[in-house]
């Protein structure tokens, strides 16, 4: 029987991480994917004939650029292709658009509001400060400040002299942003309605909280961090979809000698004496291993493979109360002809950036009222991009594809997740949309509706949450997914876990895959 | 005046930015949009159409023009064969550099040569007793790059299958939509791409065509600055930029011989008779002093060297075309790197540089000076293999 190094569990964007930097240290990686491609929810799919979805995950948000140079990418294939504005029509017929050239974005802000121009400079100035701040806890194993062991200590100093080196105002506003709603903090600032509520609205993709919840200011940083971090440009769109990236990083990782098997489901991890001893399969294979690491999510990792039986009862405990409460989906439109908006008619520039539904605080709020009581938003906040004008590839010539993510879709839904709920979720974001742009329903030639059902289901990710537990304060850094085994290990000993689970969390960044590697590097050198 | 090329109606109406710049005594588009990145990504990922007619183009005529150009160029033209193309420099008599360029045997006595800088008095000059006519074309044939992934299928739609499948470094005659043409399959930037050899009166024409087919294909037109930071990515020189042409030296440490540009390669030594032979034979002989290689910086020197005066890193947002020296061993200097990026596609930050050949194997570890809050700095860097970036798709 062979004998692995590692086994890596799921093929997802992490797991797969996690696989080649293990396989270019020279351990023998198994990765076993339950689907019959690599990916996870970052795949790219033919779903209709022609047309190409990244069926899920959509855009790379903070891809860690060091994986990219270790890795050698884009000698796999990976290309990532900047995504410039972001433009939320608004119910009057105007719009408010965020570009990419710094003096257009300053032009197209004073239009708006005379005040928020001199605002954003200085908000922007702060953001990069408290970046600056939060960034080397991305970057680094989170230190448990509950721990006494040497490491956790340096790192906790080294985290505490970033903070200190702060200065009081800003560790002020530091404190204002871990606490704050991102509405509130953002009303500090600004006077520009859709300004406030595109800007919030990255704080609550992926939660269930709405912008006026306690606690969403905080994801606000996320997208200063990028800029400061050598990621330039950090938000992009893979060339050939979400699925490219993920065949770059399984190429990365065969080229340094991992071997990947998709349509291999595990159905449990083998244990013996507190020990990960490898993986049954469905089917009863059995496939020996020194260790196994985990790319699935913490629930279906501790609960479904591992068993409560094998783990300490706190420990259950904290993985039970983890979060996950699905709250987003998505529509996919294959389109005959672009969508013609009637805040900026044609074709032009703006289509090649992102659609932000979002024209106010408030509609983003009341969409998630309609959430908090169990159903779908009936006007939801919407992200769209067109694929097909960043990347032609995506769609015949000529011909498009419209990557639409859509939040509230409650995972609990009232009277749960039907295929008539299912389309008339769909059907509410199509109405929604046409309002903005009134062709669309005509340019439609294939549509593919995705619920949190849907994601849970063929994803494999609990409740559907895209990141694996909410990206929320109480879920983040020493805490994540529980306290006390936020790095990468378990009580299990040999298993690890290197999903988005873990810090630093959700979104195509690759950094708990490579955490997760290094540190069973370490442990094991 | 500037002078504007043929397809100065169609690029002036794309050129948003307002950003031009001067190229050989005309005027062409630095970037069409009020950033460059996008037409750099269409290079990359979909297709770029470039206005390259300010090139120089000579067509070389008659029983003895293989001659004439073997006299000249360093690599061997007899040996080409019709449809061909060869990357090539050329030399003075002492084997330094004067320009480079491209040769296409376009028929068994028909060439096409371009080059950088004005070579009609060269080549006159080295004809003397050959029966070949030399014609300057440089205003009559204009030039369009389409270089990327899809500009095959882009030349394939517009040429309505009538341009055969070329090789790498090949050429052939075509109709884009009514236009005859010429098509290589060469380029400045290291990927799949062509250059398209239009008469200057059917140019509006030809651009026309490709855009119209290519717009479903993402055809991007681009400027100059999306190209260097392409033609960097490809270690890919630049005359007056990365080598200063033998005629122009003001001193004989301003000359390169082709070795020192690493274009060893090119240097048909076998060659009966050629400009420079003989220096180029004996410093092939002893190696040269110099080589000219790639420069990777380390990310995390640079990060550390903003980190330092409390500042995240940064990159510069266009390519440098400026010397700047390279250490190794403490405080020695040996070398300068002469053009540098970041590369958006690779996240690292690049250079091509000129070092003392002890220096110049791959793997060397080197110093780059890098300005930090006006105080010289120096981040770790090694020698790296050119090009940067090689997609197969290039060759395939």
């Amino acid at each position: 029987m062979t004998t692995y190094d590692a086994i890596v569990i799921g093929g997802g964007h992490n797991g797969l991480v996690a696989a080649a930097y293990l396989a270019r240290a020279g351990r023998r990686v198994l990765v076993l994917e339950r689907r019959e491609r690599v990916g996870g929810a970052a795949v790219s799919e033919q779903v209709f004939p022609g047309f190409t979805y990244s069926v899920y995950s959509y855009v790379v948000s903070l891809l860690r650029p060091e994986i990219i140079r270790d890795l050698d990418l884009p000698r796999h294939g990976l290309h990532v292709l900047p995504l410039d504005s972001t433009v939320t029509p608004l119910s009057n017929g105007d719009y408010f658009a965020q570009w990419g050239d710094p003096d257009q974005h300053r032009r197209e802000l004073f239009r708006h509001s005379a005040r928020d121009v001199e605002a954003y400079e200085e908000f922007g100035r702060l953001m990069h400060f408290m970046a600056r701040a939060v960034k080397p806890i991305l970057g680094m194993v989170a230190p448990d400040p509950a721990s006494l062991s040497p490491r956790d200590l340096l790192g906790l100093l080294h985290v505490g002299r970033h903070v200190r080196s702060l200065g009081s105002e800003r560790f002020h506003a530091l404190y204002k942003l871990m606490t704050m709603s991102a509405a509130d903090y953002l009303d500090e600032w600004f006077e520009t309605e859709p300004l406030k509520a595109t800007k919030s609205a990255s704080g609550i993709i992926g939660t269930f909280l709405g912008p006026r919840s306690p606690g969403t200011a905080y994801v606000l940083l996320h997208h200063y961090m990028g800029e400061i971090d050598g990621v330039f440009r950090a938000w992009g769109f893979a060339k050939g979809g979400t699925g490219a990236l993920s065949e770059a990083i399984a190429g990365a990782a065969r080229a340094a000698g991992a071997e990947i098997r998709t349509s291999a489901s595990v159905d449990r991890i083998l244990i013996a004496d507190g020990r990960a001893m490898g993986v049954v399969l469905e089917g009863g294979d059995e496939i020996r291993a020194r260790l196994v690491v985990s790319g699935a999510d913490p629930r279906r990792t501790f609960i479904d493979l591992v068993g409560e039986q094998h783990l300490p009862d706190d420990f259950v405990a904290a993985i039970r109360r983890f979060k996950f409460r699905g709250s987003s989906g998505k529509v996919n439109l294959a389109l005959g002809e672009l969508p013609d908006f009637t805040c900026l008619p044609g074709v032009g520039p703006h289509l090649r950036g992102a659609f932000s539904i979002s024209p106010s605080i408030a509609y983003l709020e009341r969409a998630y009222d309609d959430a908090k009581y169990g159903e779908f938003s009936r006007r939801p906040y919407m992200d769209i991009v067109i694929p097909s004008m960043i990347d032609p590839g995506m769609a015949p010539p000529g011909k498009h594809v419209m990557s639409i993510f859509v939040q509230y879709a409650p995972y609990r839904l009232n009277g749960g997740w039907t295929d008539a709920k299912r389309e008339a979720f769909g059907d509410a974001v199509i109405d929604t949309l046409s309002e903005y742009a009134p062709n669309l329903k005509s340019a439609i030639l294939h549509r593919q509706v995705i619920t949190p059902a849907d994601i849970e289901r063929v994803a494999g990710l609990a409740e559907g949450n895209i990141f694996h537990g909410e990206l929320s304060l109480q879920q983040l850094f020493f805490l994540r997914p529980a306290p006390a085994w936020s790095r990468y290990r378990t009580p299990i000993r040999a298993l690890y876990q290197c999903g988005s689970g873990t810090h630093p969390g959700g979104g195509i960044m690759g950094g708990p895959g490579r955490l997760a590697a290094l540190t069973i590097l370490r442990d094991r050198a | 005046m500037l002078k504007t090329t043929p397809f100065h109606e169609r690029t002036a109406a794309l050129c948003v930015s307002h950003a031009w710049r001067r190229w050989a005594g005309y005027v062409v588009a630095s970037s069409y949009e009020l950033q460059h990145d996008r037409e750099y990504h269409a290079i990359r990922s979909s297709a770029a159409l470039l206005d390259i007619s300010p090139l120089y183009k000579y067509l070389v005529r008659g029983p003895d023009a293989a001659r004439l150009l073997d006299r000249v160029v360093t690599r061997d033209v007899g040996r080409a064969a019709v449809g061909q193309v060869l990357y090539t420099p050329w030399c003075d008599a002492a084997g330094k550099v004067l320009d480079d360029g491209t040769v296409a045997r376009l028929e068994e006595r028909v060439f096409r040569l371009t080059s950088a800088d004005p070579n009609l008095g060269w080549l006159e000059a080295n004809a003397t007793g050959l029966d070949v006519d030399v014609a300057d074309v440089s205003e009559s044939t204009v030039a369009l790059a389409l270089q990327g992934p899809r500009s095959r299928e882009i030349l394939g739609q517009a040429c309505d299958g009538s341009v055969p499948p070329l090789s790498y470094f090949r050429v052939a005659t075509a109709t884009l939509r009514d236009v005859p043409v010429t098509i290589s399959r060469t380029g400045y930037t290291g990927d799949l791409g062509y250059e398209i050899w239009i008469d200057a009166a059917q140019a509006l024409a030809a651009w026309d065509a490709l855009i119209d087919v290519g717009t479903g294909y993402g055809i991007t037109p681009a400027g100059i600055l999306a190209l260097d930071v392409a033609r960097i990515e490809a270690g890919l020189m630049l005359l007056d930029v990365d080598y200063i042409s033998a005629r122009k030296a003001l001193r004989e440490g301003q000359k390169s011989s082709p070795f020192e540009l690493g274009l060893g390669w090119a240097v048909a030594l076998g060659k009966e008779r050629f400009l420079g032979k003989a220096a180029l034979a004996a410093e092939s002989a002893r190696g040269p002093e110099w080589e000219f290689v790639g420069v990777e910086v380390e990310w995390n020197s640079l990060e550390r060297l903003y980190a330092n005066v409390g500042l995240a890193p940064r990159v510069p947002t266009a390519a440098w075309r400026m010397s700047v020296p390279l250490y190794a061993n403490g405080s020695q200097q040996i070398g300068y790197a002469t053009s540098g990026c970041w590369s958006p596609l690779l996240k690292k930050y690049i250079a091509l540089a000129h070092v003392r050949s002890r220096w110049a194997k791959p793997g060397t570890a080197v110093e780059m000076e890098i300005t930090v809050e006006h105080v010289r700095r120096r981040a770790a860097a090694r020698v790296v293999r050119k090009p940067f970036f090689d997609p197969e798709r290039k060759r395939a």
